[in-house]
């Protein structure tokens, strides 16, 4: 068998692992990084990247779709339609260029890529099933960084009908109805995208509402706009599986069991880590429920061996992952880094899209919150798109933010500034204080803070 | 209430200025008559000065090294307008509003905003979420996530680097976060404790450093050793000796003392020069450069490089060609304890004609004395140690010392340097010359 050795290993080529590797090699960490698929991990190739792509080709078609007939921009257009296929290459293409990125990343940074399944043996070496053959890698450190999948549901095992966001992703054409199992951000940011497209959706949720883990204020502008584009929603309703044709979904709801016509039927109810099948279980790590655990410098339990990203439990975000590699990067490079950062945004790419970072309100005692509405910003309105809010959660006292929330069309660009705030330990005065740019929605942050100073000025 | 000067009184004969060194009081300290107010040197000693009077310190002459004409008001006293000496207790009482006065205004001052920040808060509920400083000065600010302390990333980064641990870093920013400054104020404190060292980093380096006036005598031995080093060119010889006779007769008369001093090898030292001098008389000389006039002494006076408390000192040993071997040892023993003690006179402290440098054991193997101007020759001896040697025939152990001797290149040669070398050599080995007429 071939052999190989390195100071660091990294089993997986997603965002945490890419990253990781590019930032040791940049340190002169001697360091292959294995992946059984391709660079990119979910992330690039059936996560987040395709996902934003058809959310771009979906809100184009429904901007062009919502002009036909009269509108009060004046603008005149005839009902457009869509091909797929050609949809899907483009976002293909899109991907491809940036996979090839991080290939061209790690390449630059002299760090060393290896593409098979690999097998981990102990916790110094692994087995890596290439094209080339068996190939042994031993390593003084091994970053585990295998990331997560669709979670499947027993009843509804994936399969004809049933699929996963990333057969959702790369449908060669349009069902005409479409249920989605599950109303968190993955099931909402396809759900929505497909019914602009024309596709007829229900969302069937087991929970009393939509995006479960944020609170009302929240969510409600995201239901409103799916009540405005005509989707079906099921809430506290559980969905029980196929129909023996397999032509409808079954669905046990408040008021009864319901059969749910469905040509395709999309299961997005949460990620599952991929830590077994490899070898790894037989390491016996110490586990966090599901997750693996890890310290503040994303050490496992057993010395030399490291885990980043979904491994290691929620948020399940391509951007922690990437900074727990860089931490690990750093850690094993003898710098002085450790993950000591103070929040991790979140973004849902639904419509209106949310953000949020830090604190929610309520999520402790004595916290203040103060809200400004979108509808007070020129720059809103000037999209045409009103809806949304900017939330500041803070101490009353000091005026120490602890978290902000937002939701509106575009309001992800924003993400930066909450989290800088937070990082920084910005205060309002902090916020109220900087000029923020006429006209942007960035200025609604600006006036939130404000008004929690009871200072604001434009309501 | 009536302010009076202590000037620096005369502090010796023929003293003219003096050297501040040390300070015992600052301005605002309570002082007592015949507290001791302040250190001066002179060329002979270092005086402490008492207090006149009893009071209030206003005002101190000047910084530490400054060199103040005798005369000069050293300090001024606020006193009480009655003569009070004799009642102890009643300034007492009198002293400490003023005392407060000096230092009270600071928390005074920082007192009343806080209480008007809190009429603030009842008052004004609008304004209730504007940060205040009354707030933020506090260490245990409220930090809303947990026990997290709030820094911006890079005063994290910093403070990672240099092994602090944050929670224990008073934050003075709004909210309570921890700015910049706040770890300079961390840094700057050399002596923070361990407490400071984050647990994963059991090791930091220690930031910091120390300033030190160069004053008093340290400056003097400074500017000396200066001035010798530039003017001077210095040539040194190293040369082995072997001293095994005489640590053998230096052991013999030592058993056989009785009631004179114990001998050690600094008075034969002094007799080997006394022996040597009268043949190399360019060895025990003054050169006066500025003049272009060597001169030639007849008697030997020995300068003994001394180490003391306040450092170097050079107590001289006069005309030791009149004296015997113990008086020589109790000579040396006098004079050293003078200069220890900061007893010695002027005149034992100058004049000398050569000078010997010896480390004991500490001596190491050699080194290059700097010549003690005017003088154009040091001698310095290095350790004992035995060693073993070749007699002929075989390796035998001897007693064997090195001795580093420089000369002023400008006026002796090398060949002279060599020859007087070879002479202490042949002295120091075989003692018996040192004494015998021939």
């Amino acid at each position: 068998m071939r052999q190989d050795s390195c100071k660091l290993l990294i089993l997986g080529a997603g965002p945490g692992g890419y990253v990781c590797g590019i930032r040791a090699g940049q340190l002169g960490v001697d360091t292959i990084v294995v992946e059984a698929a391709k660079p990119g991990g979910t992330c690039l190739n059936v996560g987040c990247i395709p996902s934003k792509a058809l959310i771009h080709a979906a809100d184009e078609f429904h901007a062009v779709r919502s002009l036909v007939g009269g509108n009060a921009l004046g603008i005149s257009a005839s009902a457009p339609s869509i091909d797929l296929s050609r949809t899907m290459a483009w976002k293909d293409g899109i991907v491809r260029r940036l996979t090839g990125g991080v290939s061209g990343l790690l390449k630059k940074a002299g760090t060393r890529y290896v593409q098979g399944y690999a097998r981990v043996l102990d916790g110094k070496s692994v087995e890596v099933t290439t094209p080339e053959g068996p190939l042994r890698i031993d390593a003084e450190n091994i970053v585990i960084a295998t990331g997560a999948r669709p979670f499947e549901l027993p009843f509804l095992p994936f399969g004809g009908p049933v699929i996963s966001s990333t057969e959702a992703l790369a449908l060669p054409e349009l069902p005409k109805r479409l249920s989605v199992v599950g109303a968190g951000y993955i099931g909402l940011e396809i759900g929505t995208a497909m019914a602009k497209l024309g596709v007829r959706v229900t969302l069937v949720e087991a929970a009393k509402s939509i995006l479960p883990q944020y609170d009302a204020e929240l969510s409600k502008p995201v239901l409103a706009r799916l009540q405005a584009l005509d989707v079906g929603l099921h809430l506290d309703a559980k969905a029980q599986g196929l129909t023996e044709d397999g032509t409808a979904l079954r669905v046990e709801t408040l008021g009864g069991p319901q059969e749910i016509p469905s040509d395709k039927i999309l299961v997005t109810v949460g990620r599952a880590p991929v830590t077994t099948g490899f070898g790894l279980e037989d390491l016996g790590l110490s586990m966090t429920g599901p997750y693996i655990a890890v310290d503040r410098f994303c050490a496992t339990s057993m010395r030399g061996v490291f885990a980043i990203g979904d491994v290691t439990g929620e948020p399940m975000l391509a951007h922690r992952a990437m900074a727990q590699g860089v931490v690990v990067a750093e850690h094993l490079a003898g710098l002085p880094t450790l993950w000591d950062k103070r929040a991790i945004p979140a973004v849902c790419f639904t419509d209106p899209e949310i953000v949020t970072v830090g604190a929610l309100p309520g999520a402790q005692e004595g916290l203040a919150v103060t809200t400004f509405p979108l509808a007070g910003n020129g720059r809103s309105m000037t999209l045409g798109r009103s809806d949304g809010f900017v939330r500041i959660v803070h101490d009353p006292d000091s005026g120490l933010i602890a978290g902000i929330q937002a939701v509106g069309a575009g309001i992800a660009e924003m993400a930066g500034e909450f989290s800088l705030a937070i990082e920084m330990g910005a205060t309002l005065t902090d916020i109220a204080a900087t000029i923020h740019a006429h006209p942007t929605l960035g200025e609604t942050t600006q006036e939130a803070a404000l008004k929690g100073l009871g200072q604001a000025l434009h309501i | 209430m009536k302010v009076l000067p202590v000037k620096l009184p005369d502090v010796g004969e023929g003293v003219t200025e003096a050297e501040l060194v040390e300070w015992h009081v600052k301005v605002g300290d309570i002082v007592r008559e015949d507290d001791v107010i302040a250190a001066v040197m002179t060329d002979k000693a270092t005086v402490e000065i008492p207090s006149l009077y009893s009071g209030k310190i206003t005002e101190l002459a000047g910084e530490i090294g400054q060199v103040l004409p005798i005369g000069t008001d050293l300090v001024m006293i606020e006193t009480e307008a009655e003569e009070v000496e004799d009642q102890p207790l009643a300034p007492a009482p009198a002293e400490t509003p003023a005392d407060n006065g000096a230092k009270k205004p600071e928390t005074t001052k920082s007192a009343e905003p806080k209480s008007s920040a809190q009429a603030d808060k009842t008052a004004e509920p609008a304004q209730k979420a504007r940060p205040r400083p009354a707030v933020s000065t506090s260490a245990n600010a409220p930090r809303i996530e947990g026990a997290l302390p709030m820094a911006a990333p890079s005063v994290r980064a910093r403070a990672r680097d240099g092994g602090i641990d944050l929670r224990q870093v008073p934050g003075t920013g709004p909210a309570g976060r921890i700015t910049h400054q706040d770890l300079d104020a961390v840094f700057s404190r050399a002596d923070h404790p361990a407490a400071s060292r984050g647990p994963g980093l059991p090791r930091s380096p220690r930031i910091g450093s120390e300033e030190i006036p160069v004053v008093g005598m340290r400056r003097r031995i400074a500017e000396r050793m200066a001035l010798a080093n530039a003017r001077i060119p210095h040539i040194t010889v190293v040369e082995e000796v072997d001293v095994t006779a005489l640590e053998d007769l230096r052991a013999k008369l030592n058993d056989s003392r009785g009631a004179r001093p114990k001998l050690t090898l600094l008075p034969f030292l002094a007799a080997v020069l006394a022996r040597a001098l009268p043949d190399h008389p360019e060895m025990n000389a003054h050169y006066d450069d500025e003049a272009g006039v060597i001169t030639r002494h007849a008697g030997v006076n020995l300068g003994m490089a001394t180490m003391t408390d306040a450092g170097l000192v050079v107590p001289v040993l006069r005309h030791v060609e009149a004296l015997g071997l113990y008086d020589i040892a109790t000579e040396i023993a006098r004079l050293s304890e003078a200069a220890r003690t900061s007893k010695a006179r002027r005149e034992e402290l100058s004049g000398s004609t050569i000078t010997v440098t010896s480390l004991g054991p500490l001596g190491a193997l050699a080194t290059t004395p700097i010549i003690n101007p005017p003088e154009v020759a040091i001698l310095g001896v290095n350790k004992i140690a035995m060693r073993p040697m070749w007699d002929g025939s075989q390796f035998v152990p001897r007693k064997m010392m090195n001795i580093s001797a420089s000369f002023d290149h400008r006026v002796i040669d090398g060949w002279n340097a060599a020859v007087f070398v070879q002479k202490i050599k042949s002295l120091l080995e075989t003692p018996a010359l040192i004494f015998v007429e021939v």
